[in-house]
């Protein structure tokens, strides 16, 4: 038996779960298959919220209702849509608090777009005191 | 500490101490429990290394302890206690004093486990790069060197260091944790593993040239991961396939270092021990009556072996199994030598199986000297001369090409 000590890491993390969804996927939240979309998504946060690992997260509006600001030789420069047309699009995150990497992809596998999209998954980083 | 550093600060006359050193076992054993909680592999290293050149100081004096591991291993542990406590806060601080008073109280051996299979899982993580997990496996399971791994993978020095700088930062701050996979994740996980040990093997294999190839390393993991898992059919499957390929080492080349291709080699010169060896694995591992990739490639290789012992013709059996390989796990490399084995029975179709690969294998030395020896079966003297060149061109080792060449007088 290796003896623990109270230095150690301590045996929870945060991770940061980004989804990422093609615009066709994002859509069906608002077609005629809104109730299964919504339903998956519903399911999977009720899943995740019942593991109690929840720490916290939104869904987002679309990429359309987006404010980009940026900051150039001092003056402000607005733009309307998100940063950057990519080819998938955040709509949504939740922060998780897991053992280890593992345990965060095993959720990020549940998600209803990681198959019509990813998930991609990052430590939070943790504050100096802590 | 790296291998070389180790042995160049052997006192002499210590036998005891290298021998303790010396053990393979006791580095990775070591830093698999300084690292399993912390995931901090680069911390674990230093502190062990450390540990290592105080033992090296201290043991010629004092004797070498009854349990140097656990030695090592306290010694270790207070050294990643005071790394820790230099960059820490108060509050840290006096944990850190928590556990020497801990350290201390532990006098006489610890008693520890065996963590080396978490930190073979851990090195072939998904979430690590792929091209990373063999070196990253060598160097902490076996304590190799940087510059030693980047010799046999043909990588600089320097990059070698980097990569594997990085790809434990990753393991320490992506969250990736010391443990064995559960059953639904184990199939695939030990696939990674198997093909880390491989990848490492292969690089010794190809050039004969190196003396650092890592063929032998890449066994005594294949051996550890079987000791540690030891009902995987294709863990032994591996182990008896690089036995297999390393008992025709001493053969591969004749007295004057030219390239003896299988089918001349003199089995008096294999190693009797280890193609045994092969043989009784391979019939355990097919107990578990699943066969796998690594088992048909042994499997082919012992009917290679068996051919050239007793003259045996297994050229329907041969093929049976080259197609299952392909079946379970398709590559180039295994639909060339599948081509290879139906040259012997009917070449014009092994032609036609080759002109189906032509797009992939432009660049693949063996497509090239298969095609040749395939031509040339077929009568086609100018054909075969052509892509024995070409097969010459691509290859890297000196003895092979000249070989190839001098097939080029036929």
């Amino acid at each position: 038996m290796v003896r623990r000590h109270g230095h150690e890491r301590s045996d929870r993390m945060q991770f940061t779960l980004l989804y990422l969804e093609t615009a066709a996927e994002a859509a069906r939240g608002e077609s005629a298959e809104a109730p299964a979309y919504w339903g998956a998504w519903g399911a999977y946060m009720a899943a995740m919220g019942a593991a109690g690992i929840m720490v916290g997260g939104n869904a987002l509006m679309p990429p359309a209702t987006a404010t980009t600001l940026r900051i150039a030789d001092g003056k402000w420069q607005v733009e309307d849509g998100p940063f950057a047309e990519t080819k998938e699009q955040l709509g949504g995150y939740v922060v998780i608090e897991v053992p280890d990497l593992d345990t965060a992809l095993h959720w990020a596998a549940q998600a209803p777009c990681a198959t019509a999209g990813s998930v991609e998954v990052r430590p939070v980083m943790p504050s100096p005191g802590a | 500490m790296n291998e070389a550093a180790r042995r160049s600060a052997e006192p002499p006359g210590c036998a005891p101490l290298a021998a303790a050193l010396a053990a393979r076992t006791s580095y990775g054993r070591l830093l698999a429990l300084l690292a399993s909680r912390s995931r901090d592999i680069a911390a674990a290293e230093d502190a062990l290394a450390e540990a290592l050149a105080t033992a090296l100081a201290v043991w010629p004096a004092r004797g070498v302890p009854d349990n140097p591991d656990a030695w090592l291993l306290t010694a270790a542990r207070r050294n990643i206690g005071r790394a820790r406590a230099r960059g820490a806060t108060a509050a840290r601080e006096s944990e850190t004093m928590q556990m020497l008073q801990d350290e201390r109280d532990a006098a006489g051996p610890l008693p520890f486990g065996d963590d080396r299979l978490k930190l073979l899982f851990v090195c072939t993580h998904p979430a690590i790069a792929a091209d990373v997990q063999a070196p990253l496996m060598l160097q902490t399971v076996l304590g190799l060197d940087a510059a030693r791994i980047a010799a046999s993978f043909l990588v600089s020095p320097a990059a070698m260091g980097q990569k594997l700088v990085r790809a434990k930062r990753r393991i320490r701050d992506a969250g990736i944790a010391f443990q064995v996979p559960d059953a639904a994740q184990l199939p695939a996980r030990l696939a990674a593993v198997l093909q880390a040990i491989y990848a490492a093997f292969g690089n010794g294999w190809d050039d004969l040239k190196t003396r650092d190839g890592l063929t032998s390393e890449a066994i005594w993991l294949a051996r550890l991961l079987c000791e540690l898992q030891p009902e995987q059919p294709e863990a032994i499957g591996l182990l008896a396939l690089m036995l297999h390929c390393e008992a025709r080492r001493p053969a591969r080349r004749d007295a004057a270092g030219a390239f003896v291709p299988l089918s001349a080699q003199d089995p008096q010169r294999w190693d009797a021990a280890m193609l045994h060896e092969a043989e009784a694995l391979l019939r355990f591992a097919a107990c578990f009556g699943t066969p796998g990739r690594f088992q048909l490639e042994a499997a082919i290789q012992s009917l290679h072996a068996e051919r050239v012992l007793t003259g045996a013709d297994h050229g329907t059996a041969l093929l049976a199994l080259h197609d299952l390989l392909l079946r379970i796990a398709p590559s180039a490399g295994a639909a060339v030598a599948r081509a290879a084995v139906l040259a012997e029975t009917d070449p014009a179709a092994a032609l036609d199986a080759l002109a189906a690969l032509t797009d992939r294998c432009a660049d693949y030395q063996p497509w090239w000297a298969t095609r040749a020896h395939v031509l040339r079966r077929l009568g086609d003297g100018d054909g075969a001369r052509v892509a024995a060149r070409a097969a010459a061109d691509r290859t890297g080792d000196a003895a092979v090409r000249h070989y190839l060449l001098a097939t080029l007088q036929d």
